[in-house]
């Protein structure tokens, strides 16, 4: 997603000028995504100029001191769309992991395990530094959780295809066909 | 400081000539007090025959074992047995609870084979569940109880007594993600509370990120281990 989409959502629970939409955005991501104002009234212009959002009618009557925005019927219908869209992984999924241990099994089956081990190494690392996070901060939000509990799973999901890949390496070793 | 546990260069072979299998090929390794370490590694990498090491239940073929600093091979049977019932508890994957005592008199059992008497063997039993967070129902058999909950009963019993080593080979292997996440969540308050170190063999990530330190096994040996995090940053 961009910074498009993030905008289009805030403004759909109703108008909001643009620091409301900074502090918003900010809070929503968890922290994880820092926004600045210039940012945010840009992208404004690109939404006003595509038809998508205008300046706030509150009354019907557009009001100059009115700084707010809010969606236009097509803003609406973007919206929706986006929301609908599942994200793909188009192939092909070029994730910098992956690709790092397809290559290094092309330099042999120690080197793979070499790179898998440093790599599983670094993971477990993330992955403690994460699960102590709740407990330097036990005031944060529901997004801050979120966005750690998302990134634990990740780390998780990456150590699982690494213990995998290592499984893999060994099988024609053992014998075994997968 | 004195590690609690060392392994200093060990290597644990079974059969002998073209069957010797080698579990372990030279482990060198130190556990300080109160330190949390988890050990990792794929299906036959000698996970769990380290900690049959650790716990006196095997012997090494070569090498060095020692428990607060006793070296293992110079105990006898008997001096392998109160290291065990004394100095280390051992919890497994399969909830190796008495079915014919009840949740206390299993937590107390290890106390009154030590001949503590009934009354402050009951009282530090019911200290050791509460801090698994079992408050009521002691008295009930392990069978009425939850997989969740007679692990924590299980750990309680091997750490009742100020035990200072527990070694846990797959505690969380026959419970749900939500009951492994709260037994182990207890086993890593354990450190820093009662300054028990610990050894866990797990091969879930989620729950080896509890611990200070991991170690990843590779056929027999350490291939590489995660930084130990400080104490003061738990």
């Amino acid at each position: 997603m961009s910074v498009r989409e993030g905008l289009l959502a805030l403004l759909a629970d109703g108008p909001r000028n643009g620091h409301q939409l900074k502090v918003e955005f900010e809070a929503v991501t968890g922290g994880v995504w820092p926004l600045n104002v210039g940012q945010v009234y840009t992208t404004l212009d690109r939404l006003t100029r595509d038809g998508l959002v205008m300046r706030a009618r509150p009354n019907g009557e557009s009001d100059t001191n009115d700084k707010r925005f809010e969606l236009t019927a097509e803003g609406r219908e973007e919206l929706a769309g986006w929301w609908q869209l599942v994200p793909a992984n188009d192939p092909p999924p070029r994730d910098e992991l992956m690709l790092k241990v397809l290559f290094a099994t092309t330099l042999g089956r120690s080197h793979a395990l070499k790179v898998i081990t440093e790599q599983r190494t670094a993971l477990l690392a993330q992955l403690q530094a994460h699960r102590r996070a709740p407990r330097t901060a036990p005031d944060d939000s529901a997004a801050a959780a979120m966005v750690r509990d998302a990134l634990i799973v990740r780390a998780e999901a990456d150590l699982r295809w690494l213990d995998l890949c290592e499984a893999r390496l060994d099988a024609p070793r053992k014998g075994r066909s997968r | 400081m004195t590690a609690i546990l060392e392994f200093d260069d060990v290597v644990k072979s079974y059969g002998s000539g073209t069957t010797e299998v080698r579990a372990l090929r030279g482990i060198t390794l130190a556990v300080a007090p109160g330190e949390f370490v988890a050990v990792m590694g794929p299906s036959g990498c000698g996970k769990s025959t380290l900690l049959h090491l650790a716990g006196a239940l095997e012997t090494p073929s070569a090498g060095t074992i020692r428990v607060d600093g006793r070296e293992l091979a110079a105990l006898d049977a008997a001096g392998r047995s109160e290291l065990r019932r004394r100095d280390v508890g051992y919890v497994f994957q399969r909830l190796n609870l008495i079915p014919a005592l009840t949740a206390i008199e299993n937590v107390m059992l290890p106390l009154e084979l030590e001949g503590e008497p009934a009354r402050t063997a009951r009282a530090r039993a019911i200290e050791a569940l509460e801090a698994m967070g079992l408050h009521e129902q002691l008295d009930r058999y392990p069978d009425d109880f939850s997989g969740g909950q007679q692990q924590r009963i299980a750990i309680a019993r091997a750490v009742v007594g100020e035990r200072q080593l527990l070694l846990a080979d797959e505690p969380t292997g026959s419970l749900d993600t939500a009951s492994g996440d709260e037994v182990i969540e207890l086993i890593a308050a354990l450190p820093p509370r009662h300054g028990t170190a610990v050894v866990l063999v797990t091969h879930e990530p989620r729950f080896a990120s509890w611990a200070d330190r991991v170690v990843f096994l590779r056929d027999g040996r350490i291939v590489d281990e995660t930084p130990a995090i400080a104490a003061a940053t738990r």
